[in-house]
C-alpha cells in the first residue's frame, strides 16, 4: 500500500474539524430552527394564571400579533430577560403572552407580583406537555407569532437588546412589508 | 481554606500528568525510567481524588462562596442531590471525566504491569498526555474551583429540577467510564503504532480494556434511555437527539472494534483497520464531549455555551486525533497483512459487520454535523435533521446486520462447512413462520417492522441456543460472553420492533368514577388521595384496569420548595408497560391525563444489559491472563506472536498458550481478580 494512503483518514479528519471550527465559529446555537416556523401556532386549552377557573385557547391568541414567551421561576435566565420582555411590551405595544412552563402556579404569580409584569396573559404548563407541542428546548424562548396565528420566529434563550435589534425588529417590519 | 487545597491538589495533578506523559514515553525507550510509572500514574488519582472529594464536600457543607457550588446548589436539596449536583454542571462533570481518566490509569497501570516495557510506558504516557490536555482545559477556562469572595450569597441558586432524580446520579458516571475507557484503546493503538507493532499480541492485550469500557458506555446509554422513559412523562426512549448522538457514535465505533479486536487477535488480520477504529471510537467520544460542552448544537443536553471553551475542546480534540492519525499515516504498515479466508468465514461474517456498523455510524455522524456542514456551506442557512432521516437509514442497516450476526455462532475461521449452515437455514424459516404468526397473534394486526424484528430476534436466538447446546461440553468464558451479547442484541432488537409498531396512546379528560379503553384495557379512575409524603404531599390516582393492575400516578407538591412534579404511573411488565402520567388538574375536577400502552418496552433497555454483561463475562476468560503470561516470555526472546494466515482450528494461540500458562501460573494461581487483566 502507498504511503500517501494512510494519511486519508487524517485528511477525512481535517475535514471535518475545519467544518467544526466552521459551524462553530459562524453559528449562534440559540437561533435554532424550529419545524414549527411557518406553520400554525399549536391547538391548546390551558388554564390562566392567576385567573381559577378561566382557559385560554388557540382563538384567543389568534387575530394579533404577539410575541409568546415561554418562561419559570426556576430560570434564571428568564428573569435576565425580563427587563427587555417588559420595555418591549411597555414601548411598542407588542402583546406579549407567557407560557409559565413546568412551575409551581403560586410561587409564578409571586415572581410576577415581584418583578413585574409585561405579559397580557399566563398560559399555564405545569406538566410541560404543550412545551412538547411547542418543541420547547428549555425556558426561556420566545416565538413570534403573526396576527393568523402562524409562527414566523423562534428564538432559544434570552431575548436582550441586541436580540430585538438584529433578529426580531426585523422580523416583524418582514411581516409589516408582506402586508 | 480547604477548597484551595482541592484546587491546589487538581493543578498538581496537571504536572503530574505532563510528567507522566514525558516519564512513560522515555521508559519506553530507556527502561530505568519505569518503575517510575505506576508510581506516577497512582500520584494522579490520589490528587484528583483529593481534589473531587474537597469539591463534593462544599456540595455537602453547601459552600456557597465557591461559585460553581452557588450556581448549582441549594441549602435545602436532599444530601445525595448535593452529592451528584457535584456533576450537574459543565466544570463538576468535566472534573469526574478526569478523576475517572485517573481511575482508568492507574487500573491500567495495574493490570498491564506484566506487559514489556516499550507498550507499557508508551500506553501510560500516552494517557498521561491525554489527561494533561484535559486538566489544562478544566483549570483554564472553567475550574469549579472559583470564588466568590468577599460577597458569598447566602444561598444557592440551585439544581436544575429537571436533574434532580437518581438518574443523575448513575447516568453521567457510567457513561463517562465508558467514554473514557476508549481512551485505553486509543493509548494502545499508539502505542502499538509508535513501537510499529500492531500484532496480534497488541489485540488481545486491548481486548479487554476495550470490552469494559465498551460495556460501561452501553449501560450508561440503556440508563439514560430509561431516564428519558420515566422522567419526561411521555413514554419516548430515544429521540436521536445530538448528544444522545453523540454519545451513541463511540458505541457503535467500539461495537465495531471488539469485533475487529477478534479477528487481529485471532488471525492476525485487520490489523491497520482495528487500530483506526480504536483511535475513532475515542476521537468520537471527544467529539461528543465538544459538542455537548461548546455549544455548536442544540439540544436539552447542552451545558451553558461558553466560546472561549468550545474553541479550547476544538483544539484538543485536533492535537489528540490529528496527531494520532498523523502518527498512523507515518508508522501504519504499508504492507497488507495476508490472512486468507474463503468464501464464508467468520472473517468474512466480522468483515461485512464492521462495514454495517461503520456505515451506519457514518449515517448518524452526518445526520449529526449535517446541519453545521449545510451552515458552514450556505452561509448561516439553518437546517435540522429529525427523527425520520435517522430512523429511515439506520433501521435498515440493523436488520441486515441482524440476518449476519444470525450466522455467526456457526461460522469458522478460514472457511465454514456448507453442513454447518443447513441447521441455520432450517431455523431461518422457522423463526420465519413465527416472525410472520406471533405479532399477529398477540398484537392482534399486521406490522412489517414487528414481524421483521421478531424474525430476526428469534433466528438469531434459536442459531446461538442450538450452538450452546452443541458444544454444552466445551464452553468458555469468551464464548458464553459472545452469546449472551449477540442474544441482547436480539433481545432488544424484537423489543424495538414491537415497541414502535404496536404502542397506543390516548389524551383524556378523566374525573373520578371514568373509564377508558386502550388497547383492549379497560382503566377505571378508581380514586383521588390527598397523601403526605416525607417532604411532599402529593394529589394521588388510583387507577384500575380490568385485569386488577393498580396504577399510582401522583402529582406531586414539595412545600420546602414549592415545586410541582409528575410522578407516572408505571406498571412496568415483561410482556407490557401500562403508563399513566397526570397532567394538569382542570377546574371542574376532572384531570387531563395521558394513557399508554407500551408492549415489551422494557426489552431495549434488557437486551442492552444483556449485551453488556456478555461483553464482561467475556473478559472473565482465564485465557486473557493466561496468555498474559505466556505473552511474557515471548516479548522476552523478542519472537513475533502474530502468526498470519494458516493456523490449526480452534487458533494457535489457545493451544500453544495452555501449558505455557500453566507452568507459569502454578506458584500462585491468582484470585479471580477484580482487575480484568492481571
Amino acid at each position: 500500500m502507498n504511503r500517501a494512503r494512510l494519511f486519508i483518514p487524517m485528511a477525512v479528519f481535517a475535514v471535518l474539524a475545519c467544518f467544526l471550527f466552521l459551524g462553530f465559529t459562524l453559528r449562534d446555537p440559540h437561533e435554532l430552527p424550529s419545524a414549527l416556523i411557518d406553520r400554525p401556532f399549536p391547538d391548546f386549552d390551558l388554564p390562566i394564571l392567576g385567573k381559577p377557573g378561566a382557559r385560554a385557547t388557540r382563538a384567543d391568541l389568534v387575530g394579533q400579533r404577539r410575541l409568546v414567551n415561554v418562561w419559570a421561576t426556576w430560570c434564571p435566565t428568564c428573569l435576565a430577560e425580563h427587563g427587555e420582555l417588559s420595555r418591549i411590551a411597555n414601548e411598542t405595544g407588542l402583546s406579549v403572552i407567557g407560557i409559565n412552563y413546568k412551575d409551581d402556579p403560586s410561587e409564578a404569580s409571586r415572581w410576577l407580583a415581584r418583578h413585574g409584569d409585561p405579559y397580557d396573559y399566563n398560559i399555564v404548563d405545569v406538566s410541560g406537555d404543550f412545551g412538547v407541542e411547542i418543541g420547547v428546548y428549555g425556558a426561556p424562548e420566545t416565538f413570534l407569532v403573526d396576527a393568523e396565528g402562524t409562527i414566523r420566529y423562534k428564538r432559544v434563550g434570552d431575548v436582550n437588546e441586541d436580540i430585538w435589534r438584529e433578529e426580531l425588529q426585523p422580523a416583524i417590519a418582514a411581516l409589516e412589508a408582506l402586508r | 481554606m480547604i477548597v484551595e487545597f482541592g484546587h491546589f491538589s487538581v493543578v498538581a495533578a496537571l504536572l503530574v500528568a505532563l510528567a507522566l506523559g514525558v516519564v512513560g514515553h522515555v521508559s519506553a525507550v530507556n527502561s530505568v525510567w519505569r518503575s517510575l510509572v505506576a508510581t506516577l500514574a497512582s500520584c494522579q488519582l490520589l490528587l484528583l481524588a483529593i481534589g473531587f472529594a474537597v469539591l463534593v464536600r462544599a456540595f455537602l457543607v453547601s459552600d456557597f462562596s465557591v461559585a460553581y457550588v452557588a450556581e448549582n446548589s441549594n441549602s435545602l436539596l436532599p444530601w445525595y442531590y448535593r452529592v451528584s449536583a457535584t456533576w450537574g454542571a459543565h466544570e463538576g462533570s468535566f472534573l469526574l471525566w478526569i478523576l475517572i481518566m485517573g481511575v482508568w490509569t492507574w487500573a491500567v497501570s495495574l493490570g498491564c504491569r506484566r506487559l514489556p516495557d516499550e507498550i507499557f510506558g508508551r500506553v501510560l504516557g500516552t494517557m498521561g498526555l491525554l489527561n494533561f490536555g484535559f486538566l489544562l482545559f478544566l483549570l483554564s477556562t472553567s475550574s469549579p474551583f472559583e470564588r466568590l469572595l468577599p460577597a458569598a450569597p447566602p444561598e444557592g441558586a440551585d439544581l436544575n429540577p429537571l436533574l434532580q432524580d437518581f438518574g443523575l446520579i448513575v447516568h453521567p458516571p457510567l457513561l463517562y467510564t465508558g467514554y473514557v475507557g476508549f481512551a485505553v484503546a486509543f493509548s494502545f493503538a499508539v502505542a502499538a503504532l509508535i513501537g510499529g507493532r500492531l500484532d496480534a499480541a497488541w489485540a488481545r492485550w486491548s481486548r479487554p480494556w476495550t470490552n469494559v469500557a465498551w460495556a460501561f458506555l452501553t449501560v450508561g446509554i440503556a440508563l439514560g434511555s430509561w431516564w428519558a422513559y420515566y422522567e419526561l412523562g411521555w413514554g419516548g426512549w430515544w429521540f436521536w437527539d445530538p448528544v444522545e448522538n453523540a454519545s451513541f457514535m463511540p458505541w457503535l465505533a467500539g461495537t465495531a472494534l471488539i469485533h475487529s479486536l477478534a479477528v487481529t487477535e485471532k488471525r492476525g488480520a485487520f490489523k491497520s483497520w482495528t487500530a483506526l477504529l480504536a483511535i475513532a471510537a475515542f476521537s468520537l467520544s471527544l467529539l461528543g464531549a465538544f459538542i455537548v460542552r461548546s455549544g455548536v448544537l442544540t439540544s436539552v443536553h447542552a451545558f451553558a455555551v461558553d466560546p472561549e471553551r468550545g474553541l479550547f475542546v476544538l483544539a484538543l480534540l485536533a492535537i489528540a486525533v490529528g496527531g494520532a492519525l498523523a502518527i498512523y499515516g507515518v508508522r501504519a504498515p504499508t504492507i497488507m497483512s495476508r490472512a486468507r479466508y474463503g468464501g464464508f468465514s467468520r472473517e468474512l461474517l466480522l468483515l461485512v459487520n464492521n462495514a454495517i456498523l461503520v456505515v451506519a455510524l457514518a449515517f448518524v455522524l452526518h445526520g449529526t454535523l449535517y446541519p453545521l456542514a449545510h451552515e458552514a456551506m450556505t452561509g448561516g442557512e439553518k437546517t435540522s435533521v429529525g427523527a425520520p432521516y435517522f430512523n429511515r437509514g439506520f433501521v435498515p442497516l440493523m436488520c441486515v446486520l441482524a440476518c449476519f450476526l444470525a450466522l455467526a455462532p456457526v461460522a469458522r475461521w478460514k472457511r465454514t462447512p456448507l453442513s454447518l449452515l443447513k441447521n441455520s437455514g432450517l431455523m431461518c424459516v422457522a423463526a420465519l413462520c413465527m416472525g410472520l404468526v406471533l405479532p399477529l397473534v398477540l398484537g392482534g394486526a399486521f406490522k412489517v417492522g414487528a414481524a421483521v424484528a421478531v424474525a430476526l430476534g428469534i433466528w438469531i436466538m434459536l442459531v446461538h441456543g442450538a450452538d450452546v447446546w452443541r458444544r454444552r461440553n466445551s464452553t468458555t468464558r469468551g464464548y458464553l460472553g459472545m452469546t449472551i451479547a449477540h442474544i441482547g442484541f436480539a433481545v432488544a432488537l424484537m423489543g424495538i420492533g414491537v415497541t414502535s409498531e404496536f404502542s397506543r396512546e390516548v389524551d383524556v379528560r378523566m374525573a373520578v368514577g371514568d373509564s377508558v379503553e386502550l388497547n383492549g384495557v379497560t382503566y377505571r379512575f378508581a380514586a383521588l388521595r390527598r397523601i403526605e409524603g416525607p417532604n411532599y404531599v402529593a394529589d394521588r390516582a388510583e387507577f384500575v384496569t380490568d385485569s386488577g393492575v393498580h396504577l399510582y400516578p401522583e402529582k406531586r407538591h414539595y412545600p420546602v420548595r414549592d415545586q410541582v412534579m409528575t410522578e407516572a404511573g408505571i406498571a412496568a411488565g415483561f410482556v407490557r408497560d401500562l403508563y399513566i402520567a397526570l397532567g394538569s388538574a382542570l377546574p371542574d375536577g376532572a384531570w387531563g391525563v395521558r394513557i399508554q400502552d407500551k408492549p415489551m418496552v422494557r426489552w431495549v433497555w434488557l437486551g442492552a444489559l444483556l449485551m453488556a454483561f456478555g461483553g464482561v463475562l467475556a473478559v472473565t476468560d482465564p485465557r486473557y491472563r493466561r496468555l498474559r503470561a505466556t505473552d511474557g516470555l515471548r516479548e522476552a526472546r523478542g519472537s513475533p506472536w502474530a502468526t498470519s494466515g494458516a493456523g490449526p482450528e480452534p487458533s494457535a494461540g489457545e493451544r500453544e498458550g495452555a501449558p505455557l500458562a500453566r507452568r507459569k501460573r502454578e506458584p500462585k494461581a491468582p484470585a479471580v481478580g477484580h482487575s480484568p487483566t492481571t
